[in-house]
């Protein structure tokens, strides 16, 4: 079903952004549906759907953006070690978050923390919620889907879901 | 009189709401109230600063079509408009006032880059940084 989703009600889209304000204020934390479904005040059967059709994306998946955003900020402006970051942005082990910021960003966190220390920054009069929206990674599809198609589809499933 | 923007308008879903929310909440005061029949021109300001109004409109005809009207409905309500900025002394302070006034924070205040800054919005969904002034 290709197109512009059907209509919803701005009342529900302003309770499904409470949720979406939640994870941002906390994307460490974990965000289960029925805990995000409480925020919005709706059922769990509709959520999900509800959620990615106010803002394109399934909610596990906006969340897991806004994780990687915040390591890379972390990774941008502090000289906290990985393993740390990694903890402090919600992954429960050092493997899965090299793993999967690697296929998001397509690069690792140290190489990431290296080019982006050379590259000269301009971006010091922007408020800071503005410069850190313009750094999301923009993931537009599963990242065991990405993870298939970067690896050619040579047939190794991944094992890891998507839910971090 | 002085030259520069004097009014600039976001978008709310209800006109009485919004009116609340930014005077009785955040303690604007009402600079021009006119209602032409269905239509009306609300604006606001922040205490001393003269020079500027908040214009506090809801998207409906004549100026849009009920079509569009809903739409522009829908992505404030999404909280997809532009980032708004609302400068205080002291952040901590307008944030403890403003919470106890019931205003929906999205972000503590948290101190970085020498100021303090905090998130909140509206009832329609419109977003602010309140930040506190260098």
């Amino acid at each position: 079903m290709a197109g512009r989703p059907k209509a919803q009600d701005p009342k529900l889209l302003r309770r499904l952004l409470r949720a979406k304000d939640r994870m941002d204020a906390a994307s460490h934390e974990e965000w289960p549906v029925e805990r995000l479904a409480s925020v919005s005040g709706v059922s769990e059967a509709h959520f999900a759907r509800s959620f990615k059709d106010a803002f394109g994306v399934p909610p596990h998946r906006y969340l897991l953006t806004r994780r990687i955003e915040r390591a890379k900020a972390l990774l941008r402006d502090t000289d906290q070690p990985i393993i740390d970051i990694a903890f402090q942005t919600g992954w429960n082990s050092l493997g899965t978050f090299g793993r999967i910021f690697r296929d998001i960003t397509g690069e690792s966190p140290s190489e990431l923390r290296a080019r982006e220390r050379a590259a000269d920054h301009s971006l010091k009069e922007v408020p800071h919620c503005f410069v850190s929206a313009a750094h999301r990674p923009n993931l537009k599809m599963a990242v065991s889907e990405k993870r298939r198609r970067d690896a050619g589809d040579n047939g190794s499933a991944p094992d890891d879901t998507e839910v971090p | 009189m002085s030259q520069g923007v004097g009014v600039s308008g976001i978008y709310v879903r209800d006109q009485d709401e919004a009116l609340s929310f930014y005077v009785d909440k955040l303690g604007f005061i009402v600079h021009t109230d006119a209602k032409n029949g269905d239509y009306r021109w609300l604006t606001v300001q922040y205490p001393g600063q003269a020079s500027f109004q908040l214009g506090l409109f809801k998207p409906q005809p004549p100026t849009v079509d009920e079509a569009t009207a809903e739409t522009l409905n829908e992505v404030v309500s999404k909280g997809a408009m532009p980032p708004l900025v609302l400068i205080v002394d002291d952040c901590r302070a307008a944030y403890e006032r403003f919470s106890q006034a019931g205003v929906e924070f999205t972000q503590e205040p948290i101190e970085r880059y020498g100021s303090v800054d905090a998130s909140f919005r509206d009832p329609s969904g419109n977003g602010w940084k309140l930040i506190q002034a260098r």
